[in-house]
Formats: C-alpha cells, structure tokens, sequence
C-alpha cells in the first residue's frame, strides 16, 4: 500500500514536472503571440523604422538578418558537410580522428560571446573586414559548424552499409561510390540538418554585436562589407537601449513575434522532414 | 594444367584483431565451376569469400597473411590495383542490395563507373545483362522504375545482373538465396546453373541441399579451417574426414 | 595509378575540411590569449582575479578586478542548475520511463522548439515578463536581478539537459530493470533504485553541458539581470556576469586600450572555464559509453 503510494506520488511529480516544461514553452509562444500580432502587418514588414525607431516596421532588419544568414551558410554548410563526409566515410580510428572529434564537441560548447570576440580578433581587426556583413556571417559559420558537421555526419550514417559495399564490389572507386551512391541519398538530411544550425544562427545576437551588426541604418546595405540591422540586435536595441522603452515595446513585441515565427517555421520544417528521412531509409 | 584454376590460395591466414578467422587456408579454385563452400555459421567461409576480392579491406584492424594467387598473380601483392580486381571479381551479397536508383540506372552502375558513356552501348550492356540474370522479361516494360519496387527474388537477380554488366571473370556469392522464399531461390539456383558456363563462380552457402544441387565441388569449413575440400559427390557421399561426415549427416552445427 | 592520387587527393581535401574545427579552436585560443597578454602585463594576474572592484572608466582610480563577475556568473549558473536539474532530469524520466510512444513523439519535438528560441526573446521576456512578476511577489522596486537571470538560465539550459539525460536513462539495459522487477520492487523503485543510478554518469554529463551553456549564455543575463558591476549579496541583487560585461562594453572601447585588451581577457577566462566543464562532461559520457 504504501509502496503503491509512493509510486503513485512519484510519477506524478515526473508528469507534473513535463507538464511544466510545456507550461513554460507555451508561456513564452502566447505571451509574445498574443501582445505582438497586433503589430504586425505588410507595413511593419515592408518599410524601414521611422521617427526614431518608434514608428514605422523592421524591414531592413529582415533583410540584414538574411543577408548575413546566406554568409553563414555558404561557408558553414559546404564545410560541415566535407568535414562530415571525412569523419564519416574516410577517417579511420587514431588521434586524428579523435582529436577532430573532441575539437567538435568543444567548439559546440565556446559561449556565443566568446565568438563574437573572436570575430572581432580576426575578421574585424586582423583580416580588417571591418564591422560587416561578411564579419559577421564568417563569425556565425563558425559558430554553427559543429551543428552542421554533427547533422551532416547523422545524415551520412542513415545511408545503409550495403549501399557502399554493393558499389565497391563493382569496382567503383571509394569517391565514385561517396558521389553517386551515398550523397546523393544522404543530401537532403545533410541539408535539413545544416539548416536548423543556420537557424539557430540566424537568432543569435552576440557574435554580432561586435561584428557589424548596426544599432539603426537609414539605408539598406549595399556589400559584404557594409554594416547591417538584424532582427535580434534589433529587439536587443528596443528592449534596452532605447530612450523611450515603453513607447517602442509594441514594436519589441512585433520584432520578437516576426524573430521566432522565422527561426521556429525553419525549425519545425527541417524536424519533420529529418524525420521522415530517418524512417525512409530504416531496414 | 595450370590455367585450369582461375584461384589458388595458398596459406592464408587472417585476423581481426587479434581473432583468427582463418588459419592455414590451401585451396584451388577451378574455371568455369561451382565451388561451394559450407560450415556452421562462424566457420570463416564468408570471411574467406570476401578475401577473394578484397572486400576485408575495408573493416578496419584485419590483418592477413598469404597469398591468393589469381590467374597466376596474387593479388595481395604491393602494385594491384583493388578496383580492377573487384571489376574482374564481382560479388553478390546475402541481403540483396539495388541501390535507390531505377532498374537500369542500377545495372548502368558499373560500367558507367568505369567510364561506358556511349548510350547505345550502355542500354546494349544492360539488355545483356538482365537476359543473362534471367530477368530481362519480368522489368523490360519498366526500366526506369526503382528497383526497390521489385520483389526480395527479383531484387537478388538484378543483383546479379549488376554484377554481371561489369564483365567479371568470377563470380562471389555470399549465400544468395538466404533471404528468399523456396520459389525464388529455385530461379537463382537455376540461374547459378546457367551461369557457370561463361564464369567461375564461388557459393557461400548455410544450406547443404543448396551445395549438394548446384555445385560441382565443395568445400568444408569448421572454426576457421579448412577440413575438406574435394568433389561435390565425393562431399556428400563419401567424406573422408570424420567431421564433415558429422556435419553433412547433421550431427551438429 | 593516376586513378589513385586522385582518390588520396580527394581524401586530403576531406581532412583539410574536418581539420578546420581544429584550426578554429586553436585559433580562439590564440586571439584570446594574445589580446589578454597586454592586459594582464598591465593590470597583473593578482588585480585582475582578487579585486571585485571593475572601474575601467573611472577618473581617481582606474580597476580591473573581475572576481565579482566570476562570483556573478557561478551565482546565476548554480541558481539556475537549483531549478533545471531537478526538472529537467524529472522530464527526462518522465519521456523515457512512462510516457506512451505517442506522447514522446510530441513532446521531443517541442523540447527541441524550447531550444531553438532565440537567447534575446528569453532575455526580453525576462525584462516584460519575469520581472515585473518578481517585483511584485517579492515586493522589489525592479525584478531585474540574480534570480530572473537564473530562471531564464534555466529556461535555456533545460533542452540540453533533458535530451541528453533521456539519452543517458533510455540506454540503460533492460535486463537491469526486468530483474529489480522480478524482484518484486515497484516500478518506481526500479526507477529511483536502479534506472537512474545507473544512468547517473550519463545524468551527471548532461548536467554539466547544460552548465556550460548557462555559463557562456549573454543575452539573457545581459537583459534581465540588471547589469550592476558589483559583487552580489542576494538573489535580489543586480549583477553583472562576465558575458554581460564583455557584451556591454566592447561596443564601446577602442581598439587596442588596456581596456580592449581586458575585456579579451575576460573572455579567455570564460573559454577556459566551458573548456574544462565540457573537458569534464567529454571524460565522463566517454567512460560511461565505455561501460556500455
């Protein structure tokens, strides 16, 4: 009896503590749902801030978050994706491969800040791209590359074995075989994978501070190397730094809305087709 | 005398790790027959089979001694070029495995590896091909489907087939039929039949009725040795060493 | 034999491309340590790590002591472990024990949702939401303070705690729990006697990562909790940690000042601290997949 009580008090606490979990996540969705909708229309998406930031929408922080989170992924994807197919298909057991390994998980592990002043050691200052979108985007890949080796490498390891085998046991050669019968298999969950890191880059908001994110721009960027709005630098900016903070919250609200539809759609996309991927090649 | 044997192995040894799979292996491998090798599962047969066109190469920490001489040139030696040996050496393997490609993107696989662009050829060779494995009737009117739609028999033949576009003198099995029901493994074992007479081809099998019906000699196996080696008839009737007549008779494994 | 060189060619330039993770840690280690050299030469190893007192502005006296943001950074990340450890390990229970399939196809999914929300929209619900309800239940003029910042901590680090203890409780044997419930122990027994216990290692490894992304967590803390650069003497006080004071004051130092040179310096101490909390959390999922 007792036992029988004290099973049933502790699985509920272990519900309850999911459940908790949930409360907290939908918490977050609805607050910023519900307080930043009404802010939201083709003009507050289309058109460019205005009497100091407390009117008008968050265009030019739209565009600059994509334009760096393109950077991002033409270096982070294309690397994580070769570093992958190394560990994957050709890297044999040894201090190589382990030390490579180990280098991922801690790079996975170096706080964001750390990052970004990194970026300014070497893009900024060194290599003297100055604060810029290139700065930035190359301090983000960076970031995100060991999510897109890790993704890309899980993607690589869905293809069966026999795929391999049968291919070398025709006399193709070990890259053959890599090109046209394990890649093009793997491509789309190295992508799908490559893709929740470019999201998650493209919410982050301290490797750029320093790098060339821009507190207001009355202009669209026009290179790589220009300064640039970004949506979370931007709710950062509205949140805090802002002289009149309460005039500019609703905007705040409608910037944080517009921030996690993006980064949570992009999310959601590439979770439900990894996961179709993962049961398609199962045998 | 001497072109009579398309293998011949002379004391093999190999390891994985330090296990040793193989222990003294000595055997010749005739032209144009089957050679059938049996055993208990972990006997070292299919090991054996894979050293033959090099396929142990690829699992890390194996280790081998010996040689194994084909046409007269052991192919463990330094210069040998492992992808023209596994192109004269095809294999087939117990699950059958098309790759997610069309039925004749699957067969094209090799030659077009090996650089056959021309298309009129190309389809040639794949017609060939799939008429030799026996398949050709049963998918002429769907080419371009994915071979993954084919049924576990049909699978195994285009297996074949692919294998066989490439031209290979002999023929690895690595038992075939394991994964198929009784119908579909009659058509291979027919198809082994008809094969034997452009190729030499080496049988992996768990089935003795399998060896005893197919093949021309056999080749027995127990904890990585080999006990006997000699006609199939000669095998199965007539054994000379006590373990195989236990064996054959069912008396263990 | 041209075929050849051109496979090992192929091979190459795969390992020139994995061996960039390497070059990229080294290469932060090298920035940070050759930006924090000028500053520790000029402040001296023992102002820097024993003074609390951070005036890098000031007109009469010029300090660079970080110890309170060290003291700042532990505070919040053990007060936001307070609250993610027991809920988070709780959660992972609950996914791997005794939720139905169903339930755990939904539930991981929104786990990884709760992960992939930007730091900053925590950060700004820290400021419009947590707060004020801080301030109110606790009677504060503002809620911008150790405790907001540990809770968000929390928030963030608790994804990397519950998948990885799933992880950790899912993989133990079967045969473990069949024969403490041949037995005769009750499920939950089973549970608190033998799953977890032997998934400890693998527990204790999760924790530690989730602990490492709470330490090196900026725009959370930098936003809620309130910024004050002295040594904390509550949950309620403000503070400052040492990834809000590099974010804050970057922006506005000039290049190549002892101040520039600290900041940097600040940030090799952050590194080396993730780098050997991660270190540790490596070592101990290692020997416990060795176990496996």
């Amino acid at each position: 009896m007792a036992k029988d009580l004290k099973e049933k008090i502790g699985f509920f606490t272990l519900r309850l503590s999911a459940l908790l979990v949930l409360l907290i996540l939908f918490i977050i969705l609805f607050d910023i749902i519900t307080k930043g909708i009404s802010v939201i229309s083709w003009e507050f998406l289309s058109t460019a801030p205005r009497r100091n930031m407390t009117e008008g929408g968050i265009f030019p922080a739209i565009y600059g978050t994509f334009l760096v989170t393109i950077i991002t992924a033409f270096v982070s994807v294309p690397l994580g994706a070769f570093g992958a197919i190394y560990l994957n298909e050709y890297a044999k057991k040894g201090w190589i491969t382990r030390l490579i390994r180990m280098a991922i998980r801690n790079l996975a592990g170096v706080p964001s800040i750390v990052f970004g002043l990194f970026g300014v050691g070497i893009f900024v200052v060194l290599f003297d791209f100055g604060p810029s979108i290139l700065s930035a985007g190359l301090t983000l890949a960076l970031m995100t590359l060991p999510i897109t080796i890790t993704s890309s490498e899980e993607a690589l390891k869905t293809v069966p074995r026999s795929y391999r085998d049968g291919s070398l046991a025709l006399g193709a050669t070990k890259w053959q075989t890599i090109k046209n019968n394990v890649l093009p298999v793997a491509l789309p969950g190295m992508l799908t994978g490559s893709i929740l890191g470019l999201a998650r880059a493209a919410g982050e908001t301290a490797p750029i501070l320093f790098t060339g994110a821009a507190f207001f721009l009355p202009y669209l960027p026009d290179s790589i190397f220009s300064q640039f709005m970004a949506l979370p630098y931007h709710l950062y900016i509205l949140a805090t730094q802002h002289h009149s903070i309460s005039t500019v919250r609703p905007i705040a609200y409608g910037t944080a809305l517009v921030l996690i539809t993006l980064v949570l759609i992009v999310n959601m996309a590439a979770i439900i087709v990894r996961n179709k991927l993962r049961n398609k090649y199962k045998r | 005398m001497e072109n009579q044997y398309k293998l011949e192995v002379k004391n093999l040894d190999f390891y994985y790790d330090k296990f040793q799979a193989l222990n003294d292996i000595n055997m010749k491998v005739p032209a144009k027959k089957i050679t059938a090798l049996i055993g208990p599962s972990g006997c070292g047969k299919s090991t054996f089979l894979r050293t033959i066109n090099r396929m142990n190469d690829l699992i890390e920490n194996t280790h081998l001694t010996g040689e194994v001489l084909f046409d007269g040139n052991n192919i463990y030696a330094e210069k040998v070029d492992v992808v023209e040996l596994r192109k004269k050496i095809g294999m087939v393997f117990q699950q059958p495995n098309p790759f997610p490609k069309s039925i004749y993107d699957n067969i094209a696989y090799g030659p077009r590896m090996h650089g056959l662009k021309n298309k009129e050829k190309l389809e040639e060779l794949v017609v060939e091909s799939l008429k030799k494995a026996a398949l050709f009737d049963e998918v002429k009117d769907r080419l371009d489907k994915s071979a993954l739609s084919l049924s576990g028999g049909q699978q195994q033949r285009l297996c074949i087939a692919r294998a066989l576009a490439v031209k290979p003198d002999i023929l690895l099995m690595d038992e075939p039929a394991s994964a198929l029901d009784p119908v579909a493994t009659a058509k291979i074992e027919d198809l082994i039949a008809d094969l034997k007479n452009n190729y030499s081809i080496v049988i992996v099998t768990h089935s003795m009725q399998q060896a005893a019906r197919v093949s021309d000699n056999t080749a027995f196996f127990l904890m990585g040795e080999l006990i006997e080696y000699d006609t199939t008839e000669t095998i199965f009737e007539n054994p000379s060493d006590q373990r195989t007549e236990d064996y054959i008779t069912g008396r263990f494994g | 034999m041209r075929r050849e060189i051109r496979e090992k060619a192929i091979e190459l330039f795969f390992l020139l491309n994995s061996l960039v993770v390497i070059i990229v840690l080294i290469g932060i280690f090298y920035i940070l340590l050759s930006n924090s050299i000028p500053a520790f030469r000029e402040i001296g190893l023992n102002e820097f790590f024993t003074s609390a007192r951070w005036n890098p502005t000031s007109f009469s006296k010029i300090e660079y002591g970080i110890l309170s943001k060290i003291v700042s950074t532990l505070m919040i990340t053990f007060g936001a472990m307070i609250f993610a450890v027991p809920l988070g390990v709780a959660t992972a229970a609950y996914l791997s024990e005794i939720a139905d399939p169903k339930v755990r196809q939904i539930l991981k999914p929104v786990i990884e949702i709760l992960a992939g929300i930007p730091s900053v929209v925590i950060g700004f619900l820290g400021i419009v939401l947590l707060g004020p309800y801080i301030a109110r239940t606790f009677n504060l003029s503002n809620g911008l303070n150790a405790l907001n910042g540990a809770i968000l901590l929390a928030i963030m680090s608790l994804p990397t705690i519950i998948s990885l203890s799933e992880d950790a409780i899912s993989a133990v044997p079967k045969s473990y729990k069949n024969a403490s419930l041949a037995l005769g122990a009750s499920r939950w027994q089973t549970l608190v006697k033998v799953t977890i216990p032997s998934a400890l290692s693998g527990i204790i490894a999760a924790i530690m990562l989730g602990m490492g992304r709470a330490i090196g967590e900026t725009m959370t803390v930098l936003m809620a909790t309130g910024n004050a650069p002295r040594m904390p003497s509550s949950i309620f006080s403000s503070l400052q940690t040492m990834t809000a004071t590099i974010a804050i004051e970057l922006g506005e130092v000039p290049h190549h000042t002892t101040h520039y040179y600290a900041l940097f310096a600040i940030g090799l101490v952050l590194f080396v601290m993730t780098f050997i909390v991660n270190l540790v959390s490596d070592i101990i999922l290692h020997k416990y997949q060795e176990v496996e």
